[in-house]
């Protein structure tokens, strides 16, 4: 539309919607214009940048300080070189375990303490300001201080001796898999043990120790809008509490879930601070992750550092796109 | 004038919608004592629950106050003789850290607070064609891994030669910052009754006047909620500051990482560093936990 004349869009019809500002193409077009920088600006900064990050993952670029952007053939061929890597398999599995307990813990604790304190008769706020303070902190400052309760000689292992456990485990320096459900030779392509590493049980502990309060908080928050009636009608017809649970609480919150559940999946796949503070790489890379791969070949590898980071990217778009397309069409039927 | 009748509605509207990303229910009558054994239970475990969460939280106080001893033989001791030297070696090495940390965080913070709240008007109350596809793609540079950006702004920030600086520091986290806060904002006024906005325009008021005269008056708790997530997320940034940042400009949370050292680590300093680095967020944590709760639920995409 050209025509500059104040030409009044007609009211949205639908009372219920809450976008009913009548205002004219002038306005709308204005308002677009005093959108449009932000979009921008992050339209170069997210799309174009992470465009640039996966040209140079196919280029020739090693040493940051001198540029070659020339394609690098076979195309791809650093991609390959990449999944063949012993450290690229483990930061793979270790992703894996990280995320799969990590958020189990999470979410399944900030449920249970949802719940609990949902109903407790005295302190409710107390015990959720306990809770929630852990997520106001640096995941370098939980990451030093559970260092310090998992140190091998002065941490929870004095605990365990006293308990009479005679070699309580390294933790963080501890090279064992537990389950370990291969035995990798030499010429496998596999080159590390699948299975749970226990150096990474402590930073697993430490990253659901931060976040149990913000699963709590939604959950928290979806108990509050469950309708009392629902409750009350079930109590009525004699439902007993598991299945007033099974049947009415945990159903209403099944969106607080998918929320904890794709937040909390992200926060996984992308964590870096914690892991640095706690251990860094671990022997045999059995606490690398891709965050800490990517960082160490910032120096040397820029073509490997890119690529493992379009891999990491992948795997949260997977997760996240499909999440923000449900959000957008929720809010068009609104 | 019509704005002016109309602000009664307004202010409870704008406290239904302060009141709303939290969604609690009516405060509930706050210390009751349980009336069968099950509330006690419930009681009890609560309280047990909320004492473990609570360990680490000792275990840094107490080693922070075990002064210069290096590290206490066990991490649940409470020193016999509390001091506060472990304090004064771990200021020493980070004062310096903790005021750039300071300089990132307020600026950035204000003006991305500024730019979603600009943002968050317009998607709220002037949607235009498209408006709503093209906020989901905004979002999105909420939830990417910075790993994946972070040699092209690395490259950009060269361009500029604001390489390794504060004030390159505080472009990134602006930049970065504008889709959570778009978001909040954009939560937060679509709480405000748009019959505001058409009565300014009958008054004749363009956008920016409607915005200046009218929107910003009502959007103080906006501000807080998405200051304080803002405040919080930007002081405890590490990743931008550990790349990025020189020496001379790294935040608190980097000289911190810095203090485990290679061989051996002082528990005692680290801890009093970490009380440090932790005190400016948890302080406005327990301050201000409302509204801090407030930018938590707006993170979650309705």
């Amino acid at each position: 539309m050209t025509t500059s004349t104040a030409q009044p869009t007609p009211v949205d019809p639908d009372p219920r919607s809450r976008k009913q500002v009548p205002h004219n193409v002038r306005t709308s077009r204005k308002a677009a214009w005093i959108f449009a920088p932000s979009l921008l600006v992050s339209f170069l900064f997210v799309y174009v940048f992470i465009g640039i990050t996966a040209y140079i993952s196919l280029s020739n670029w090693k040493i940051g300080t001198s540029p070659n952007m020339s394609l690098r053939q076979p195309l791809g061929a650093t991609y390959g070189e990449l999944v063949q890597e012993q450290r690229f398999q483990a930061d793979i599995r270790n992703v894996v375990v990280f995320t799969v307990i990590f958020l189990l813990l999470a979410i399944l604790g900030g449920l249970v303490a949802a719940l609990f304190i949902h109903h407790v008769a005295a302190g409710k706020g107390l015990f959720r300001t306990v809770f929630l303070l852990p997520y106001a902190l640096s995941f370098i400052v939980t990451g030093v201080a559970w260092r310090w309760i998992f140190a091998p000689s002065t941490g929870v292992n004095e605990i365990l001796r006293n308990m009479g456990i005679q070699n309580p485990p390294g933790w963080t320096t501890d090279p064992t898999i537990l389950g370990a459900l291969n035995d990798p030779s030499g010429t496998d392509f596999l080159k590390v043990q699948l299975g749970i590493p226990v150096a990474l049980l402590p930073i697993i502990f430490a990253a659901a120790w931060q976040l149990v309060g913000f699963a709590m908080a939604m959950y928290l928050a979806g108990l509050a809008s469950i309708p009392e009636e629902h409750l009350e009608a079930a109590n009525v017809d004699g439902a007993n509490i598991w299945q007033r649970l099974r049947y009415i609480v945990l159903p209403q919150l099944w969106p607080s879930t998918i929320t904890c559940f794709v937040l909390l999946l992200h926060v996984a796949l992308k964590i870096f601070d914690l892991v640095v503070a706690m251990s860094g790489s671990g022997p045999g890379f059995v606490t690398d992750v891709p965050g800490i791969y990517i960082y160490n070949y910032l120096t040397s590898r820029y073509d490997k550092a890119s690529a493992m980071a379009i891999i990491l990217l992948l795997l949260t778009l997977v997760v996240i796109v499909p999440y923000l397309v449900r959000g957008y069409r929720k809010e068009r039927k609104a | 004038m019509a704005v002016e009748t109309l602000e009664p509605t307004t202010s409870r509207a704008a406290r239904a919608a302060r009141r709303r990303p939290g969604k609690r229910a009516p405060k509930p009558r706050s210390w009751s004592i349980p009336k069968t054994a099950g509330g006690w239970i419930i009681l009890a475990i609560c309280s047990i629950a909320t004492l473990g969460m609570l360990v680490p939280v000792y275990v840094i106080i107490a080693t922070a106050l075990s002064g210069n001893t290096g590290a206490p033989s066990f991490f649940l001791a409470f020193p016999d003789a509390p001091s506060l030297d472990a304090f004064k070696g771990a200021w020493t090495k980070l004062h310096g850290s903790l005021a750039n940390s300071l300089q990132i965080t307020i600026p950035a913070a204000l003006i991305s607070c500024f730019l979603g709240s600009i943002n968050g008007y317009i998607l709220a109350k002037f949607p235009f064609k498209g408006s709503n596809a093209l906020f989901t793609v905004l979002l999105v540079g909420m939830f990417i891994p910075f790993q994946a950006v972070i040699i092209p702004v690395f490259q950009f920030l060269n361009m500029l030669h604001l390489q390794g600086s504060i004030v390159g520091l505080i472009l990134v986290h602006i930049i970065y910052g504008i889709p959570i806060t778009t978001l909040i904002f954009r939560n937060y006024y679509e709480g405000i009754p748009s019959a505001i906005i058409e009565a300014a325009a009958i008054d004749g008021a363009g956008i920016w006047k409607t915005y200046f005269r009218v929107m910003l008056p009502l959007s103080v708790p906006g501000f807080v909620v998405a200051g304080i997530f803002q405040c919080t997320n930007i002081w405890n940034d590490f990743l931008f500051g550990f790349i990025l940042a020189s020496p001379a400009a790294w935040p608190a949370t980097v000289t911190l990482n810095n203090l485990i050292g290679t061989t051996t680590v002082n528990y005692s300093e680290l801890m009093a560093g970490a009380v440090l680095v932790a005190a400016p967020t948890v302080l406005l944590y327990l301050v201000l936990g409302k509204f801090f709760v407030g930018g938590l639920t707006a993170g979650a995409v309705k």
